[in-house]
C-alpha cells in the first residue's frame, strides 16, 4: 500500500526512534519482558506501516460485501441493520421456556435461540436411566413434537427466526420445527433459522455426540440437500469454533479447527453429490468472543478472509454467498469468574464490542451470573442491554469496519490467518479433520492449551481480575435460577399419556420405515419428518437410529 | 521406603460434555505425582463406583456442570457405602451453587471445589486427606 521510497523513510526513522526508546528503557523497563497476545502471538512494541509491507488492499482487504470480505459480509453492515440480538435461553419445560421466549422478545431481542436439555441432545427421553438428573437442566425438555409446539405457542414463526443448538439429533429438531411451524400455518419456504448440526466439534469439544462419524456425516449431507428443496433459508449448520474456545483452545485453533471442520463437510456433501453452490451459501459459523481485544477482531477478520480463500480456491465456489464466512458470536462463558461477579459484565461489554468491530451477524452476550447456574431474568436484561448500549449509543455501527487499517489490526489479522491456514495444512496431512479428530490429535491440542493457560493463571502471568489479584471477602449470590426437579416428572407422565393416545400402529410403520431408510442410501428426512409427525418421541427415532448405525466411542486422549 | 503413589479416578458422571475442568486437574494431579484414571464423559454413578473399585483408588474426584449433582452425587455416595467403600475420598466441583454444598458434605463429598479453584489447592486438599 506504500511505495518503497516511503517505506524506506519510515525505517530510517524506525530506526531512531529505536535508539530514543532505548535510552527510554535504560531508566524505566517496560512491565513484561515479552508482550504477547492470550494465543500467545508475539507483539511489538508499536506497529507501523512496514509491520505488513505486503499488504495489498484490493487483494487481502478489499470493499465490506466484495471478496475475500475481511471487512465485513455486506456492504453496509449495521448502517444496514444491526445484528441480531439472540440470547440463548431454555430450561425445565417448554411452557417455561416458551415464557422466558415472550419475555426476551417483549425486551427488544430480536431472534430466538433455544437451549436444549442434555438428554434432548443425547437423543434420550426424559423417562431413560441416563437422563436421571438432567431432565430440564442446562435446557428445555423436547421429548416429542407436542414440547415443540408448546414451546412455540403463540410465537409467530413466520415472523421470528430461531435457532437451535442441536446436534446429533439435528434432523429430528428440524422436522419438528417445520411441522409446528406448519400448524402455524407458516409453510416451510418462509422459516428462517439455524440447526447447529455440527458434530465434529461435539467429538472434538463438546460431548453430545450419538453415532459414530460416517453415519453421523450423513446425516448432516441429508438435511444440507432437503433444505436446499424445502427450506432455502434455514442455516443448515452452525460450524463452531465455540465451545472448542471454551475447551481451551487458542484463537488461532479456534479459527484452525472450525474451518477444518468446515472443510470435511464441504467435503462430505459433495462427495454425497451435491453441487457446492447449492448448500455453501446457508453453511454458517459460530465464534467465541474472548477477553484479547484486538486479537479477537481480527480473529473474525481472518477467519473470514481464510474461509472465501478457502471456498473459492480450493473448492471453486462461484457464487458470492458461498464465499461468506456468516457468523453468530457468544461471549466467553470460561471468562466469567464467580468471583465479584459484576465484574463479568465490564467482560462481556468489551467481549461483545469485539464481535461487534468484528462483523458479527448475531449476539449472544452471557450474564453476570452464569459461573453459578443458568442466567436469572435480571441477569439477562442487562446482558441484553449491553448490546443494545452497544449498537444504539456507542456510535461503533455507524461505520463498516472502522479498525480496518490499523497497522496492529491488519497485522495481527495476518498473523492469525497465517497460523491457521498452517494447522489446516497439518490436519490436511493427518487425512482431514474427521480422522484427526479420530486420531485425538484436536482434543490433545485443546487440553494442551487449557492446561498452559491454567498455569499461567496459577503462576500469575495472567492476570484475573478478582481472582488472583484485587481480590476480597465477599458473600454468596442471592437470587439464582434453579430448576425445579418435579421437571422430569411432569415429562414423564406427559409421555406416558401421549403414549396411549398417538396411533401407535402409524408410530410402527413410521419407525420400520426410518429404519430401512436408515439402512439404505436415501435422504432421511422424509421419513423423520414422517416419524415425527405421528408423534414418534425423539428417544424413539435415535434408538431406531442407534440399532443400524451403532455408537460413538470416543478415543482416549489422557 | 518409596510412598505409595495416590491413585486417583477423574469421573464425569451424567451427561455433561464439559470436561476442560477436570482434564486440566487430571494433568496438574499427574504433575503433582499421582496416578491418574480418567473415565472419559457419560458415566453412570454404578459405572464411577465399579471403576472406583476395580482400580483401587484412593480417591475419586467427580465434575459436573450440568447441574444434575442434586442427584449424581449423592447416588454415588449411596453405591459407594453398598459396596463397603464409604471412606473412600470423594470430592466434586463444577457449577454448584453454595445453597447445595452443607447437603454435599453431610452425605460424605469431603470437599467441593467451585470455578477459579487452583489445581494446587485440589492437589494439596487430596495430599492432606488421603488416609495413609
Amino acid at each position: 500500500m506504500y511505495d518503497s521510497k516511503k517505506l524506506k523513510e519510515i525505517e530510517q526513522s524506525e530506526a531512531a526512534w529505536a535508539e530514543k526508546t532505548q535510552k527510554v528503557l535504560d531508566k524505566r523497563p517496560e512491565r513484561k519482558q515479552r508482550f504477547q497476545t492470550l494465543s500467545g502471538i508475539p507483539l511489538e512494541r508499536a506497529y507501523t506501516p512496514l509491520s505488513a509491507p505486503d499488504c495489498d488492499y484490493m487483494r487481502d482487504l478489499g470493499f465490506p460485501g466484495s471478496y475475500p470480505y475481511t471487512r465485513g459480509v455486506q456492504p453496509t453492515m449495521y448502517r444496514g441493520r444491526f445484528w441480531t440480538m439472540r440470547q440463548y435461553a431454555g430450561f425445565a419445560s417448554a411452557e417455561a421456556s416458551n415464557k422466558r421466549y415472550k419475555y426476551l422478545l417483549e425486551q427488544g431481542q430480536t431472534g430466538l435461540s433455544v437451549a436444549f436439555d442434555l438428554p434432548t441432545q443425547i437423543g434420550y427421553d426424559s423417562d431413560h436411566p441416563m437422563a436421571r438428573g438432567e431432565v430440564g437442566k442446562v435446557g428445555v425438555a423436547i421429548d416429542s413434537l407436542g414440547d415443540l409446539e408448546a414451546l412455540f405457542d403463540g410465537i409467530p414463526l413466520d415472523r421470528v427466526s430461531t435457532s437451535m443448538t442441536i446436534n446429533a439429533p439435528a434432523a429430528i429438531l428440524l422436522a419438528m420445527y417445520v411441522q409446528t411451524a406448519a400448524k402455524q400455518g407458516v409453510g416451510a419456504e418462509k422459516l428462517q433459522g439455524t440447526i447447529q448440526n455440527d458434530i465434529l466439534k461435539e467429538y472434538a469439544a463438546r460431548g453430545t455426540y450419538i453415532f459414530p462419524p460416517g453415519p453421523s456425516m450423513r446425516i448432516i449431507t441429508d438435511t444440507f440437500a432437503f433444505c436446499s428443496q424445502h427450506i432455502p433459508k434455514w442455516n443448515t449448520i452452525s460450524i463452531s469454533g465455540y465451545h472448542i474456545r471454551e475447551a481451551g483452545s487458542t484463537a488461532v485453533q479456534e479459527v484452525a479447527f472450525t474451518l477444518a471442520n468446515g472443510i470435511a463437510y464441504v467435503e462430505a456433501a459433495l462427495q454425497a453429490g451435491l453441487k457446492v453452490d447449492d448448500f455453501a451459501p446457508r453453511l454458517s459459523f459460530f465464534f467465541n468472543a474472548h477477553l484479547d481485544f484486538f486479537e479477537e477482531v481480527a480473529k473474525f477478520r481472518a477467519a473470514r478472509r481464510l474461509w472465501a480463500r478457502i471456498m473459492k480456491e480450493r473448492f471453486d465456489a462461484k457464487l458470492p454467498k458461498s464465499l461468506m464466512l456468516r457468523f453468530h458470536t457468544q461471549t466467553a462463558g470460561c471468562s466469567l469468574t464467580a468471583q465479584q461477579p459484576q465484574n463479568n459484565i465490564v467482560r462481556v461489554t468489551l467481549q461483545a464490542l469485539s464481535a461487534v468491530l468484528g462483523g458479527t451477524q448475531s449476539l449472544h452476550t452471557n450474564s453476570m451470573d452464569e459461573a453459578f447456574s443458568l442466567p436469572s431474568e435480571e441477569a439477562v436484561q442487562i446482558a441484553l442491554r449491553t448490546q443494545q448500549v452497544i449498537a444504539y449509543e456507542s456510535g461503533v455501527a455507524n461505520t463498516v469496519d472502522p479498525l480496518g487499517g490499523s497497522f496492529y489490526l491488519e497485522r495481527l489479522t495476518n498473523e492469525i490467518e497465517a497460523r491457521a491456514q498452517a494447522y489446516i495444512d497439518q490436519i490436511d496431512k493427518k487425512g482431514g479433520a474427521v480422522a484427526a479428530i479420530e486420531q485425538g490429535y484436536i482434543q490433545k491440542e485443546i487440553q494442551e492449551s487449557a492446561y498452559t493457560h491454567q498455569k499461567a493463571v496459577e503462576a500469575g502471568e495472567e492476570i484475573v481480575v478478582g481472582l488472583n489479584r484485587f481480590r476480597e471477602e465477599e458473600a454468596p449470590p442471592k437470587n439464582l435460577l434453579r430448576v425445579d426437579p418435579a421437571v422430569r416428572e411432569s415429562q414423564v407422565t406427559k409421555l406416558k399419556k401421549l403414549k396411549a393416545e398417538r396411533d401407535n400402529i402409524a408410530v410402527a410403520s413410521a419407525m420400520k420405515a426410518l429404519k430401512k431408510c436408515a439402512q439404505g442410501n436415501d435422504n432421511l428426512m422424509p421419513s423423520i419428518m414422517e416419524a415425527v409427525s405421528r408423534y414418534a418421541t425423539l428417544g424413539e427415532i435415535c434408538d431406531t437410529l442407534r440399532e443400524v448405525f451403532g455408537e460413538y466411542r470416543p478415543v482416549s486422549t489422557l | 521406603m518409596t510412598k505409595k503413589k495416590i491413585r486417583v479416578l477423574a469421573a464425569k458422571p451424567g451427561l455433561d460434555g464439559h470436561d476442560r475442568g477436570i482434564k486440566v486437574i487430571c494433568y496438574a494431579l499427574r504433575d503433582a505425582g499421582m496416578e491418574v484414571i480418567y473415565t472419559g464423559l457419560r458415566q453412570t454413578p454404578e459405572q464411577i463406583v465399579r471403576a472406583a473399585i476395580q482400580e483401587d483408588v484412593d480417591v475419586i474426584a467427580m465434575s459436573v456442570l450440568s447441574g444434575a449433582h442434586d442427584y449424581l452425587f449423592p447416588r454415588v455416595m449411596e453405591l459407594l457405602e453398598e459396596a463397603g467403600a464409604a471412606d473412600m475420598l470423594v470430592i466434586g466441583g463444577g457449577i454448584i451453587p453454595e445453597e447445595d454444598i452443607p447437603y454435599l458434605k453431610e452425605i460424605g463429598i469431603r470437599a467441593i471445589f467451585g470455578p477459579g479453584t487452583p489445581t494446587s489447592d485440589i492437589v494439596r486438599f487430596i495430599q492432606e486427606n488421603v488416609s495413609e
